[in-house]
């Protein structure tokens, strides 16, 4: 850390972007496609080009230093920017010189993760409404502060300062003069959706914030106008400036997590390296694909769309798809689904289907289904407005009404009923909410999960029930060495010469086992098969069986590599998916606070049942479909369970979108991440445990903020009804009660975390 | 009383040049990326043009 002061203030708090073992886990997988950003560059008119990436893993200054810096060093790249809030990198640069590809692989060399945009999808719109909230804000803020400049020489008579009527009224004026044009022009978003909800003949709870807002300048003026002792002005631009932020809060929490649904959607823009006529390789939106087509899928790329293979062969990793962990080979003349990984061999393929038509497209109209289910769910300050609006309304007609028949004259009545609208008015109750989730969200983005619907921790303090996928979730995802004491070191060595020539994840794992050390120079691998090399004179293999020669009674289920020297003993390379770190005390964590726990994963039974034994679960589903998976969660939520489901492949995303709120890790196949409601990084599970923790304890604060309103309701509505209350009083109790709901909502920023959560930051 | 007719314009004024400064910041994007612009200045090699 020679260049910077941010990345030692930030290190404590354990930001993945910098060089420690933490980067390494939050780092692409080796394998991770960079799919050719070509089609997704923007040509100027001058010939510069500019090309969008989103970087993942950013979050400190040092982070945004490192990638700008790196990028800028490459010649013929004239800009870099990156905004660390959206994660979004623009670069400018020169065609000629750098080639798109030579970009992205800098940002991931770098060891974050990164991937082009497909600008069609996200267009970089300005949030043309977040800024017209943020102007009226700073126009109502402007007019109350100035406004007590008059206000509260008016208020000190109250307490025996003399001040003539003419003065009195000439301050009145004043305030007018700042309130009304403010007023005007602040209230227009409340203005315009009640005028919006009053056309549909419906109310909403901007009609008696309206209502409040034009009856008091009218009455204000009147009183006015006739020198008379109250007048509202004061009052009518703090109550636009408290609801504008509480609306303005509502407003970014809920761009944020659209920003984020749309920004994974853009992403799976990827494209497919389509092979012409004459040999020549250009690189296709995946849109443009059609059957018919001769794609080229190199190892670490994923099957663009559904096809056959053509000329290779490879072994394919399913995971995503099926949740099977262990490598398919695949040969020419076979089936592939689109999202298939290839390890090991160059493949070429015939596309049968297009993007629209593929298996993914199939996921997507199941995601689609379940979505429409969920988007039924009522928030639950929408139900409290709906409670709100009536009652309030009745309250002031009930007054005007009351004094009437009391034999008050009709300006006493109107001004009675028009201070109930304003003491009402939801200054507490607009902020009640958005306060709580800005820092309950602020809270889960620095434990590393990304909320992306405004009312999923609200879901998520409901549920009673968690299923889990087990492949990537339960499990790292990536296959350990699992009998390395019945190996010799001897052996284990010879292996890892082979081994560091391949890419085949098995092989990897054998050469991470054996530490760093050469490669043999005569290796040559044999996509689908294994590696081979001469050591010593002596031939070697090491891969699949029936290839290195070893003859064998039967399987037993194990994923396994043999390795074979002439003339010694075959040496067994045992492998499982092991568990997270942290996935037995995450599940019992879980359980102990009354939740029940399932599995539900495509993987065959044995597996299953293995993971499920090794954490206690009795309850488990193996070789289940999308399909299944999605009417499983439809069977639970039939049975009246609300549901929580943490799954990363493609096959889980049905499923994912029908539970009752979702979550998935960052490593999760793109579209798994758009249907989830939230999405965690890092190794370790908690972060499912930590947004548990925190969505119950927002649950209690937006509670205990719609009491205390409700309270400030109670005591304040009675006195405004017997026509006690003066400006002063109104502009007392509005502050009040909007400061305890804020304060409220803030106590969630310090409260301690789950014991979980404390592990992670010890 | 005479010294409020010279104090209050000069209040509003000190007060609408203060408006004025939030809606400019507002309207060249300094309000679109408010960590970024947060940690940028720790950057050595800083400046400070909004996202382009």
């Amino acid at each position: 850390m020679t260049d910077t002061l941010a990345p030692t203030l930030t290190d404590a708090r354990g930001c993945p972007g910098l060089p420690r073992a933490e980067a390494a886990l939050e780092a692409p997988a080796p394998g991770t496609p960079v799919s050719d950003p070509q089609a997704f560059v923007q040509r100027a008119v001058d010939g510069a080009a500019r090309l969008e990436l989103l970087v993942q893993g950013a979050r400190c200054a040092g982070c945004m230093g490192k990638i700008e810096r790196g990028l800028r060093a490459i010649a013929g790249v004239s800009e870099a920017r990156l905004a660390l809030s959206t994660g979004r990198l623009a670069i400018a640069f020169d065609p000629d010189r750098v080639a798109p590809r030579t970009l992205v692989e800098t940002v991931q060399d770098l060891g974050y993760g990164a991937k082009p945009f497909d600008p069609a999808a996200s267009q970089q719109e300005v949030d043309a409404e977040g800024r017209k909230l943020l102007v009226c804000l700073g126009v109502a803020a402007f007019a109350s502060m100035n406004v007590m400049m008059f206000s509260v020489p008016v208020w000190s008579t109250m307490f025996g300062a003399d001040m003539e009527v003419s003065t009195r009224t000439m301050f009145h004026w004043l305030s007018a003069m700042i309130a009304l044009p403010a007023a005007a022009w602040a209230g227009q978003p409340f203005f315009i959706s009640a005028w919006n909800a009053l056309k549909r003949r419906r109310t909403n709870m901007d009609v008696p914030i309206s209502l409040a807002v034009i009856l008091a300048s009218g009455l204000s003026i009147y009183e006015t106008l006739h020198h008379g002792e109250h007048a509202y002005f004061d009052a009518v631009v703090m109550l636009l400036m408290f609801l504008l932020i509480g609306r303005y809060l509502d407003h970014r929490l809920r761009q944020k997590a659209r920003v984020a649904a749309r920004d994974l959607l853009a992403l799976q823009a990827v494209t497919a390296s389509v092979i012409g006529e004459d040999g020549s390789r250009r690189a296709l939106a995946l849109r443009d694909v059609q059957p018919g087509h001769r794609l080229e899928v190199l190892p670490g790329d994923r099957v663009p769309v559904d096809g056959v293979v053509r000329a290779g062969a490879s072994d394919m990793d399913l995971s995503l798809l099926t949740g099977e962990t262990d490598p398919v080979p695949v040969a020419p003349g076979q089936a592939l689904r689109a999202g298939a990984l290839n390890l090991s061999g160059r493949l070429e393929l015939e596309a049968t289907a297009d993007s629209g038509d593929s298996f993914l497209a199939e996921i997507a109209r199941l995601i689609e289904t379940g979505e429409q289910s969920r988007s039924r769910y009522v928030r639950i300050a929408d139900r409290v407005t709906k409670l709100y609006v009536p009652v309030v309304h009745s309250a002031a007609l009930l007054t005007a009404i009351g004094w009437l028949l009391l034999g008050a004259e009709p300006r006493v009545a109107i001004l009675n009923a028009c201070a109930v609208l304003i003491i009402t008015c939801p200054c507490a109750l607009a902020l009640a909410v958005p306060a709580v989730q800005v820092v309950a969200t602020g809270r889960l983005f620095r434990a590393g999960v990304l909320v992306k619907s405004g009312d999923a921790l609200e879901r998520l303090a409901a549920i009673d029930h968690v299923v889990f996928d087990k492949t990537g979730v339960l499990t790292s995802g990536q296959p350990e060495l699992v009998n390395r004491d019945a190996i010799s070191n001897e052996d284990l060595a010879a292996a890892a010469l082979l081994a560091r020539a391949s890419r085949h994840p098995l092989a990897r794992v054998v050469a991470r086992a054996a530490g760093p050390g050469p490669a043999a120079g005569n290796a040559s691998e044999v996509a689908g098969a294994g590696v081979e090399a001469t050591l010593e004179g002596a031939r070697a293999r090491l891969g699949r069986a029936s290839w290195a020669g070893v003859v064998l009674d039967g399987s037993d289920g194990e994923t396994e590599l043999w390795f074979t020297r002439q003339g010694r003993e075959p040496v067994r390379f045992v492998f499982a998916d092991t568990l997270r770190s942290d996935a037995v005390a995450v599940v019992n964590a879980l359980r102990q606070a009354g939740l029940s726990v399932e599995v539900l994963s495509g993987d065959r039974p044995a597996a299953v049942a293995r993971t499920a034994a090794a954490l206690g679960l009795k309850d488990w589903r193996a070789e289940q479909t999308p399909h299944d998976k999605a009417a499983r969660l439809q069977a639970l939520a039939a049975s009246g369970k609300t549901v929580l489901m943490v799954g990363d492949g493609l096959n889980d995303a049905p499923a994912l979108a029908h539970a009752h709120v979702s979550m998935a890790p960052g490593i999760a196949a793109d579209a798994s991440q758009s249907a989830a409601d939230m999405v965690f990084q890092g190794a370790a599970l908690s972060p499912v445990l930590t947004a548990h923790h925190v969505a119950l304890q927002a649950r209690a604060r937006v509670r205990e903020n719609f009491i205390l309103s409700a309270a400030y309701n109670a005591i304040a509505s009675p006195i405004a009804m017997l026509g006690l209350v003066t400006p002063m009083l109104a502009a007392i109790a509005m502050s009040a009660s909007s400061l305890l709901v804020t304060l409220n909502a803030l106590r969630l920023r310090g409260a301690t975390g789950s014991e979980a959560e404390k592990g992670r930051q010890s | 009383m005479t010294a409020m007719f010279v104090l209050i314009p000069i209040a509003l004024a000190m007060g609408f040049v203060g408006l004025l400064a939030f809606l400019w910041a507002v309207k060249t994007n300094q309000y679109d990326d408010l960590e970024g612009h947060g940690a940028r200045i720790l950057l050595k090699d800083y400046d400070d043009l909004p996202v382009p």
